[in-house]
């Protein structure tokens, strides 16, 4: 006897889909690795963000929008199935920038992304704009751009109620099981690990750096690299930030989340005074009051990069059933990954938005 | 609650929410609230419960006071000068 639907990989990406599958009743099995992952989902920095993702790509600029949408339907769900309250804000969003050159590619890209993507009311907003709605700000912000529909939520609460909401629904959780075969066909996949082995009709990968080495068993393609970014955490806060940011977040508990350093180093997660002072400069620029905050907690974690930084989505070809799943925003994609991949998924077929999610468009041929 | 062994008076004198407290030289603040009297030194940030002085020694981040306008300070890694002004931590700390 199998499932329905196998998912590999238990962070937020295969969490959403696992719970959005059984939400539609299916049979749903969970498989997890354990603390030898790189395990992004518990690095992430929280934000539920639009403005600036897709340019390049509208299917993604309007995937990251669906998701947005559906959020306040996925944070209600589960705070309905298992109380948690995933601290779903979204107040509208601040980019900040320190300089006139900032401002002008700042622009430049809200312009681009618009002509590409069509109006969702983000604007920029000159110095006197911007320091008139946050209070706080320090000299050097010239300006920002803003975005109405942007939020953030707390990503571990998330992470736990998706886990918490599928057991609920029978769907089960299998941690500490590294993935060691595939056993591939049509519509039948058997994963094996050790001795033990789970059957289902359907297959989603979505094992996050995991992902490149299990694809192929199911002849997917899923090239992501490791992209570090460190993130401090201050000491909780009055509330002084009523608008989430690219950078710099207060949760609703009051900590003081900044971030985000972008760093190609491999598999390393390690810490780094350098990168950390950094990040805390740029945000004291902003906030000079932060001069004073107490950091409590620093760590690095790896986002799961494909070459264009875009989602990968596909059906396997050769093998129906088996999907890839795989985006750097888990928790912005929570959304739409359980509210309209999965079912998408349980119906076979994914629709033709999904169409530029393929890996194909990595082997287009140089000219 | 608390009784200091050593009865001799104390010598520095510092204000806690307005009432003056006397210390011993060498005395941490939360040893000298304690000695005091006072056993609730803050409210948490979210759900404002009164908290007191447990691991007397940096770890739990229980004596939270403030001290001359400066919030979570550690009351018992915090030695008692003349003069302080110490205040309950009331919540979280407001740095705008």
């Amino acid at each position: 006897m199998g499932y329905d639907l196998i998912v590999v990989g238990g962070g937020l990406v295969g969490g959403a889909i696992a719970w959005g599958a059984a939400a539609q009743g299916a049979s749903v099995a969970l498989l997890d690795q354990g603390d030898i992952a790189y395990r992004a989902a518990r690095g992430n920095f929280g934000l539920v963000w639009v403005q600036s993702k897709g340019a390049g790509m509208p299917a993604y600029a309007h995937w990251t929008r669906t998701s947005a949408e559906l959020w306040p339907q996925l944070a209600a769900a589960l705070a309905g199935a298992t109380g948690v309250d995933v601290a779903l804000r979204q107040p509208g969003g601040l980019a900040f920038c320190l300089s006139d050159k900032e401002m002008e590619s700042r622009t430049a890209l809200l312009h681009r992304m618009h002509n590409e993507s069509g109006d969702i009311g983000t604007r920029i907003l000159d110095r006197a704009e911007v320091h008139a709605m946050v209070p706080g700000l320090g000299d050097r912000v010239v300006g920002a751009s803003f975005c109405p529909i942007d939020g953030h939520a707390n990503p571990l609460y998330l992470l736990r109620a998706l886990h918490d909401a599928l057991l609920k629904l029978g769907g089960e959780y299998f941690p500490g099981r590294t993935v060691d075969a595939i056993d591939a066909a049509p519509h039948s996949f058997t994963v094996r690990r050790g001795a033990e082995s789970f059957t289902a009709a359907k297959l989603v990968i979505a094992a996050g750096l995991g992902s490149r080495d299990l694809a192929p068993m199911v002849a997917l393609d899923m090239p992501v690299t490791p992209l570090r970014g460190q993130i401090l955490v201050t000491e909780r806060l009055r509330p002084f930030l009523a608008y989430a940011t690219h950078v710099i977040r207060q949760t609703a508990e009051g900590s003081v989340m900044l971030g985000d350093s972008q760093e190609d180093v491999g598999f390393d997660t390690s810490t780094t005074t350098s990168v950390m002072r950094d990040i805390a400069a740029r945000n004291v620029e902003v906030f000079p009051a932060l001069k004073d905050a107490s950091i409590v907690r620093v760590w690095a974690a790896l986002r799961v990069m494909s070459p264009d930084g875009f989602p990968i989505y596909q059906q396997s070809e050769k093998y129906p059933g088996a999907f890839a799943a795989t985006c750097h925003s888990g928790v912005t994609l929570a959304g739409a990954h359980a509210l309209a991949l999965a079912p998408a998924i349980l119906a076979g077929e994914l629709p033709e938005r999904f169409a530029a999610f393929s890996p194909s468009r990595f082997h287009v041929p140089a000219a | 609650m608390f009784r200091r062994l050593d009865t001799a008076p104390g010598e520095i004198r510092f204000s806690f929410d307005g009432r003056e407290i006397v210390a011993r030289l060498g005395d941490s603040v939360a040893v000298a609230l304690l000695a005091a009297g006072e056993v609730s030194l803050r409210e948490t940030p979210i759900s404002g419960a009164p908290r007191a002085p447990y691991c007397m020694m940096g770890i739990c981040f229980d004596c939270l006071v403030e001290i001359d306008g400066m919030g979570n300070r550690q009351a018992c890694l915090t030695q008692a000068t003349q003069g302080m002004n110490v205040r309950r931590q009331r919540g979280a700390r407001s740095v705008l």
